[in-house]
C-alpha cells in the first residue's frame, strides 16, 4: 500500500508504522504475561487459603476425636458403696413416695466415696509405683466417678463383683501422652505432678492406656469440671430447635413474600421500597439482629434469655431476605409462557401461581432454603447478645428451655483457659461444624440435580 | 483472469496465491479450503477466495449462513470463541495468518474490524479513537495522536459533527455517529484491510445511507470487506460479491454480475428473494 | 397440655368446617344440577377460614395479654402495700404467688394472704381458660354457620378464598418492613434512654472509651467516646479491604476471562467454600494460626506484631471476603457487552489492555458497588474481631497494636451482667444504632449503583 493513502494523515510511511508496532510488542506481550500471572496468583492465594484452613482445623481436631482411655477393672466394694439395696416398691405404697425413697438412695449411692474405686481400680494396673491418691485421680476425668456410680444404680447386682471398665483420661493426662506440652518443662510449670505423670506414661508404654473415638463428644453435655468428657449435644440439640424454628417460620413467609412480591404485587413505590428493603436487610449485620432481639424478643415481649425459640426467631429475620431473594430469582426463571398459557385456559391468577408456576420452583426454593438454614447455622454474633452464651449443662428439652448452639459452643470453649485441651477440643467442633454444612449443601445439591432431572 | 471461482474450481488450485494479471487489483487477502468448526460442528466448508486490493467486497447470504464466521477467520478473531476451530489457509499479502509464530496483536492492528453493533468504549470521543494508536504505540508525542485523532475522525465524516466535544463520552452520540467513531476508531490504526460485520444493520436508513457514502470514499485507501445481509447494500457499495449458503461458498464475481447474471441456480433464487 | 388441647380442637374445627363446606356445595351441585360458580374445595376452604380466623384472633388476643392481665389479677388479691412497695419486691411477690398456684412451692412457708391470693388466682386462671375457649369456640362455630349459610350457586367462593390468600400474602411481605422497623424503633428508643445519661455530643465525638462497671461505685457512669471503636473499626475493614479486593478481583478477572470452563468449574465453587464458613471458625483461625504466624514474622524483621492486633483480624476477614468480592465482580464483568470486549481485541489490543482499559473501566459502577457492599460487611463483622482484634479501645495508629471495633464493643456491654436499664448496657443501641446507620447508608448507595449499572446494559 503506498503511502498515499494516508499521506494526509502524517508523512511517516505505512512500513514506519507497522516497524514501530513490532518494536512494541515484547513490551506489550511480558506485561500480558505479568498480568496473566498475577491472576493465577489471585486464584492460587484464594485456594491456598481454603487448603490452609481447612488443614489446620483437621491435623488440629482430628487427633482430638482420639482420648486417651485407661482400661482397667472395677471392684464394686461393698465396704465403699453405701445405701444398701435399692428400694423396692411396696404394695400400697404411692408412686409419689415410691421416687422420694428412690432419689433419697440415691443421694446416699452418690455419697459413698466413688473417688477410692476409681483410684483402686488404676492402681491395680501398676501396684508397685508409689504415687499419692491425688496423683491417681488427676490423671482419670472427673466425671468417672459418676459413671461409675450410674453403672451401679442402673444395676444393683454389680455391688461386689469385679468388672472390665475403660475409664477416661483427665485432659491434663490427655495432653501430656499425645504430648502437647513439653516434656522437660520444671515441675511448677507443669499441670500434672510428677507422680501422675510417671503413672500416665507407666499406663501408656504397657498398653493399659489407648487412644479410643471419643464418643462422648456426641453424646454428652459440655462440662466445666471434667472439661475432658465434655461433649457437644446440648449445642446440638440447642441449634436443631433453631433450624427447626428457621425452618418453620422462614420458608413459608418467605416463599410467600417472594410470590406476592414477584407475581401479584403492582409496580410501585410501595412495592419499590419492599424490595430496596430486603435487599438491605439481607446486607445488615447479623450482630444488629442479636440487639433487635435482645429489645423486642427478650426486653419487651418478656421471652425467655437463653432460649432456642428467641434464637430461632432472631434467625428467622435474619435468613428471610435470603429466602426471599432466591426464591424470586427461581421465581423469575419460569418462562412467561406458562403464565400466560395458564391464564389462557382460564385459570385465576392465584391458580396459575400455585398449581404451576410454584410446583416450578420447588427445586429453587429448597436449595434457597438449605441456603438459609447453613447460613443461621452458622451465626454466632446475634446468639451471644440474646443469651445463649452462658454455660449450659442439660440438653434441652424443649425450644424454650435454656440452651447454647454450635457455632456459640465453639466460641465458648476457645475461650477455656485449658488451652492445650480445648484447642483440639474447639477444633474437633469446628469440623462437626463443618461436616455438617458440607452435608447440608451436598443434600442441597443433590436433590436439585435430582429434581430438575425429574421436570 | 477472473478472480471468480466457484468452489469446486477453487479446489483445484490449492495453496499459493495466484499472481493477478494485469488491469485487475492485486489480491490482498487470498483463503484456500477455509473451514471452521464450533466444537464438533462444523460451521464453515472448504472456502476458497481472492480479496482484491482497495475494492468493497461484500458477503452475502441468509443467516446462519457462514458469512461472519468467515469475515472473522481474516483477523482471527475467531480465536476468542471457546471451542472454535479454524482450518485452511489464510494469506495477508502472500503471509500465512494462521501460522503459529504470528502474532495476532500485530495482525489485528493491520486487519481493522467494525461490528455489528456500535460499539465505542465508555470514554471520550477523543479517546475511543486514541485508543489503538496507543496501544500499539504508534506515536511519539501527544501533537502526533491529536493529528491522527483529527484526521481519523475526519475521514469517518464524524469531526465536524463532533469537534467541540472531543472529551464526552462516545456513548452518548446517536447510533449512526457511534457507528462512524467506530470506523474512525478501526481506521486510526492505519489497518490495510478493513472488516465490518453487517455495519448498518442496527441504523436507521439515514444513517445507513452516510455509512455506506463513507465505506465509497474509504475504499480508495482500504481493501474493505463488508458482510450485509441486505443485498441492495451489497449492490450499492461493493465492487465483488460473494454468497454464502449453509457454510459453503456458492459464488462469487463482479457484483453486477452476480446481481444481473449469476451462474449458480441458488444465487438466482436468494438474489429474486425465494428465500433468505 | 392446654397448647395441645386447644391445637386439636383447632384442627377438629377446621377439618370439620372444611367438611361442612365442601358438601353442602356438592349437594346442592348435584341435586339442582345446576353448575356452580366455584368448585366445592374453595367452598371448603371459604367455610374454614372463616372459622378458624374468628377463633385465632380470640386465641392471639389472649395470647398476649394474658400475661399482664394475670399479674393484674395477683397484685389485686395481694395487699395493697406490695403494689406500691419497689418493683423488685412486687415481681418477686407475684412469682411466689404463681409457684404456689401451679404446685411448685416456695422456699420457706407461704404466707396466708400469698395462699389465699394463690387459690384465688388457680380459680381465675381455670376460668378465664375456660371462658377464652368458649368464646374463640363459639366465635369459630358462629363464623362456620354464617359462611356455611352463604354456600350457594352464584357465590364466588373462589374468588373470596383468593382475596383471603393474597391478604396474607400480602401480610407475609410485609414482615421485612416490620423488621426493619423493628430495628429502628428499638436501637433509637434504647440509644435515647442512653443519650438521656450521656451528652450525644461526648458519645460521638469522645476519644476515651471507658464504660466502668457499676460494681465500682453508683456514680460511675463512664466515658464513652465512639473515636476509638470507629476509628478501630475503620483499621480492620480497611486492612480487610487491601487483601480482598485485589485478591478478589485478580480472581474474578482471571476466571472471566482467561480460565477455560474446566477450571473455573472446579476453582469457582472452591473458593465459594470460603463464603459458606462460619465467621466464628475464621476468628479461631485467626487466633491460633494467622496471629502466632505474624508475630513469628514480625520477629523475622524485628517488628513488635501482636498476636491479637488490627492486622491480624482485618487478614482473617479480607479472606473472608474474598469470594463475595469475587463473585460479585464476575457477575459485573459478564454484564460488561461482549461487543466492548471484542472491539477492543479487534483493534490489536492484548487481553490485558482489554481488561485494564475497556472492561474494568467499563464495569467499574458496578465494581464499585460490590466492594461497598463488602465494606458494609466487614463493618458489621462480628465474631473475627472479638476473638482476634485483641479488644483493646484505645486510639493507635499501630495496625500490629490490638484495636476494639464497634461490633465487639455491643457484644461485650450486652454479655456481661449489667442492668439492661444502665448506661453501660444501654450503650449497645447507641453503638448499634451507629452501626445500622452506617451499614444502611452504605447498601443502599452500593444497591443503587449496582442496579443503574445493571440497567445501563439491559
Amino acid at each position: 500500500m503506498s503511502d498515499a493513502a494516508f499521506g494526509d494523515i502524517d508523512n511517516r510511511s505505512n512500513k514506519e508504522l507497522r516497524e514501530l508496532v513490532h518494536k512494541n510488542l515484547a513490551g506489550r506481550h511480558r506485561r500480558e504475561a505479568i498480568f496473566r500471572t498475577l491472576g493465577i496468583a489471585a486464584i492460587a492465594a484464594a485456594l491456598g487459603f481454603v487448603i490452609i484452613l481447612f488443614g489446620i482445623m483437621l491435623s488440629k481436631g482430628l487427633p482430638a476425636f482420639w482420648q486417651a482411655n485407661v482400661h482397667t477393672e472395677v471392684y464394686f466394694d461393698p465396704d465403699v458403696i453405701k445405701g444398701g439395696p435399692k428400694p423396692v416398691q411396696e404394695a400400697g405404697q404411692s408412686d409419689a413416695d415410691y421416687q422420694q425413697k428412690v432419689l433419697a438412695w440415691q443421694r446416699t449411692v452418690t455419697l459413698s466415696n466413688w473417688n477410692n474405686l476409681v483410684e483402686q481400680s488404676v492402681r491395680r494396673l501398676a501396684p508397685d509405683l508409689e504415687v499419692e491418691k491425688r496423683d491417681v485421680l488427676a490423671i482419670i476425668t472427673s466425671a468417672a466417678r459418676f459413671d461409675l456410680r450410674d453403672m451401679y444404680v442402673n444395676d444393683t447386682s454389680l455391688l461386689g463383683k469385679t468388672i472390665p471398665v475403660a475409664l477416661l483420661a483427665s485432659a491434663d493426662a490427655d495432653n501430656w501422652v499425645k504430648g502437647k506440652l513439653p516434656r522437660d518443662l520444671p515441675d511448677e510449670r507443669q499441670q500434672l505432678s510428677k507422680g501422675s505423670r510417671d503413672l500416665a506414661d507407666r499406663l501408656l508404654t504397657d498398653g493399659s492406656m489407648t487412644f479410643d473415638f471419643a464418643m462422648h463428644i456426641f453424646t454428652n453435655v459440655d462440662s466445666r469440671s471434667a472439661p475432658a468428657s465434655a461433649g457437644l449435644a446440648g449445642a446440638f440439640m440447642g441449634s436443631l430447635y433453631m433450624m427447626l424454628v428457621v425452618i418453620v417460620l422462614a420458608v413459608p413467609i418467605g416463599v410467600a413474600s417472594a410470590v406476592y412480591l414477584e407475581e401479584f404485587a403492582p409496580k410501585n413505590r410501595w412495592t419499590d421500597l419492599i424490595e430496596v428493603n430486603i435487599n438491605n436487610l439481607a446486607a445488615v449485620p447479623s450482630i444488629v439482629f442479636g440487639l433487635l432481639g435482645a429489645a423486642v424478643f427478650i426486653n419487651y415481649f418478656g421471652l425467655p434469655r437463653s432460649a432456642p425459640l428467641v434464637g430461632g426467631l432472631v434467625l428467622t429475620l435474619m435468613t428471610l431476605p435470603t429466602i426471599i431473594i432466591a426464591t424470586r430469582s427461581s421465581l423469575r426463571a419460569v418462562p412467561p409462557s406458562l403464565r400466560q398459557a395458564a391464564l389462557g385456559l382460564g385459570a385465576s391468577r392465584t391458580q396459575t401461581v400455585f398449581h404451576h408456576v410454584l410446583p416450578l420452583t420447588f427445586p429453587g426454593i429448597l436449595t434457597a432454603t438449605i441456603i438459609g438454614v447453613a447460613q443461621a447455622l452458622g451465626e454466632t454474633a446475634p446468639l451471644l447478645l440474646i443469651g445463649m452464651n452462658a454455660f449450659i449443662a442439660n440438653i434441652p428439652s424443649s425450644p424454650l428451655e435454656s440452651a447454647t448452639a454450635l457455632p456459640v459452643q465453639i466460641y465458648l470453649w476457645q475461650g477455656n483457659e485449658n488451652r492445650h485441651f480445648f484447642e483440639g477440643r474447639t477444633s474437633a467442633a469446628i469440623i462437626v461444624l463443618l461436616a455438617l454444612m458440607i452435608v447440608l449443601n451436598a443434600i442441597a445439591i443433590f436433590l436439585r440435580t435430582r429434581l430438575e432431572k425429574r421436570q | 483472469m477472473d478472480i471468480v471461482q466457484d468452489q469446486t474450481a477453487a479446489a483445484t488450485v490449492p495453496g499459493a496465491s495466484t499472481p493477478a494479471p494485469a488491469g485487475e487489483p492485486a489480491a490482498r487477502v487470498v483463503t484456500r479450503d477455509v473451514s471452521v468448526f464450533y466444537g464438533q460442528k462444523q460451521a464453515l466448508f472448504d472456502v476458497s477466495i481472492d480479496i482484491p486490493d482497495r475494492s468493497v467486497t461484500s458477503f452475502i447470504g441468509p443467516s446462519g449462513c457462514g458469512k461472519s464466521t468467515f469475515l472473522r477467520c481474516i483477523n482471527r478473531m475467531n480465536d476468542t470463541i471457546d471451542g472454535c476451530r479454524v482450518s485452511g489457509i489464510v494469506e495477508l499479502d502472500g503471509e500465512d495468518i494462521n501460522r503459529p509464530d504470528l502474532d495476532v496483536v500485530e495482525l489485528r492492528a493491520r486487519v481493522g474490524m467494525v461490528f455489528q453493533k456500535p460499539n465505542p468504549f465508555p470514554k471520550s470521543i477523543y479517546q475511543n479513537v486514541a485508543y489503538g494508536p496507543r496501544i500499539h504505540g504508534m506515536t511519539r508525542n501527544k501533537a502526533e495522536l491529536d493529528e491522527i485523532v483529527v484526521t481519523s475522525l475526519k475521514r469517518a465524516g464524524l469531526f465536524e459533527e463532533v469537534k467541540d466535544r472531543l472529551d464526552q463520552p462516545g456513548t452518548g452520540l446517536s447510533g449512526g455517529q457511534q457507528q462512524r467513531l467506530c470506523i474512525a476508531r478501526a481506521i486510526a490504526t492505519r489497518p490495510e484491510v478493513l472488516l465490518m460485520d453487517e455495519p448498518c444493520s442496527a441504523l436507521d436508513p439515514i444513517a445507513t445511507a452516510i455509512i455506506e457514502e463513507l465505506i465509497d470514499e474509504l475504499r480508495e485507501n482500504f481493501t474493505i470487506v463488508i458482510v450485509t445481509h441486505s443485498m441492495q447494500q451489497a449492490a450499492r457499495v461493493s465492487q465483488k460479491t460473494a454468497f454464502f449458503h449453509l457454510g459453503k461458498l456458492i459464488e462469487t464475481g463482479d457484483t453486477e454480475q452476480i446481481f444481473t447474471n449469476p451462474r449458480h441456480e441458488k444465487t438466482q433464487d436468494y438474489i429474486t428473494g425465494r428465500f433468505g | 397440655m392446654n397448647a395441645l388441647l386447644i391445637a386439636a380442637l383447632l384442627l377438629v374445627l377446621l377439618s370439620v368446617s372444611y367438611q361442612m363446606g365442601w358438601s353442602r356445595s356438592r349437594k346442592l351441585a348435584d341435586t339442582t344440577g345446576e353448575r356452580l360458580h366455584s368448585r366445592p374445595v374453595y367452598h371448603g376452604a371459604f367455610v374454614a377460614i372463616w372459622a378458624i380466623l374468628p377463633a385465632l384472633l380470640v386465641l392471639g388476643i389472649w395470647a398476649i395479654f394474658s400475661k399482664s392481665a394475670s399479674e393484674a389479677y395477683i397484685l389485686s388479691q395481694l395487699p395493697p402495700e406490695v403494689s406500691t412497695g419497689p418493683q423488685g419486691e412486687m415481681v418477686g411477690a407475684i412469682e411466689r404467688v404463681k409457684s404456689i398456684a401451679n404446685g411448685f412451692g416456695v422456699v420457706g412457708e407461704a404466707d396466708p394472704t400469698e395462699s389465699a391470693a394463690a387459690s384465688a388466682y388457680s380459680q381465675f386462671r381455670t376460668l378465664t381458660t375456660l371462658v377464652v375457649i368458649a368464646v374463640s369456640a363459639g366465635l369459630g362455630v358462629l363464623g362456620l354457620f354464617w359462611a356455611h349459610s352463604r354456600v350457594a350457586h352464584r357465590f364466588r367462593a373462589r374468588n373470596s378464598v383468593e382475596t383471603a390468600v393474597r391478604i396474607a400474602l400480602i401480610a407475609c411481605s410485609g414482615i421485612a418492613i416490620l423488621t426493619t422497623l423493628g430495628i429502628a424503633l428499638s436501637l433509637i428508643a434504647d440509644a435515647v434512654q442512653f443519650f438521656s445519661f450521656v451528652n450525644p455530643l461526648d458519645f460521638f465525638f469522645g476519644t476515651v472509651w471507658n464504660p466502668r462497671f457499676q460494681s465500682t461505685g453508683a456514680d460511675a457512669v463512664g466515658q464513652y467516646g465512639l473515636l476509638p471503636l470507629l476509628w478501630g473499626t475503620i483499621m480492620v475493614s480497611g486492612i480487610a479491604m487491601l487483601v480482598a479486593i485485589p485478591v478478589g478481583l485478580m480472581s474474578a478477572i482471571y476466571l472471566s476471562q482467561y480460565a477455560d470452563y474446566r477450571v473455573r468449574n472446579v476453582v469457582k465453587p472452591i473458593i465459594e467454600v470460603l463464603a459458606g464458613i462460619p465467621t466464628i471458625v475464621y476468628g479461631f483461625f485467626a487466633l491460633v494460626t494467622v496471629g502466632p504466624f505474624l508475630t513469628g514474622i514480625g520477629n523475622v524483621f524485628g517488628l513488635d506484631i501482636r498476636a491479637t492486633s488490627a492486622l491480624t483480624a482485618g487478614i482473617v476477614m479480607g479472606i473472608m471476603i474474598i469470594p463475595f468480592i469475587s463473585s460479585l465482580s464476575e457477575d459485573i464483568l459478564h454484564q460488561v457487552p461482549r461487543a466492548m470486549r471484542d472491539g477492543s481485541l479487534g483493534l490489536g489490543a492484548t487481553k490485558s489492555e482489554t481488561i485494564i482499559n475497556v472492561l474494568v473501566p467499563a464495569a467499574l459502577p458496578g465494581i464499585v458497588g460490590a466492594v461497598l457492599l463488602a465494606v458494609s460487611r466487614a463493618i458489621g463483622e462480628t465474631m473475627i474481631v472479638v476473638l482476634a482484634a485483641g479488644n483493646s479501645p484505645v486510639l493507635r495508629l499501630n495496625p500490629a497494636e490490638p484495636v476494639s471495633t464497634v461490633t465487639v464493643t455491643i457484644v461485650n456491654q450486652l454479655t456481661g451482667d449489667a442492668d439492661f436499664t444502665s448506661p453501660q448496657s444501654l450503650v449497645a443501641f447507641a453503638l448499634g444504632l451507629t452501626l445500622f446507620a452506617m451499614t444502611l447508608v452504605l447498601n443502599v448507595v452500593a444497591l443503587y449503583i449496582v442496579r443503574r449499572f445493571r440497567e445501563q446494559y439491559e
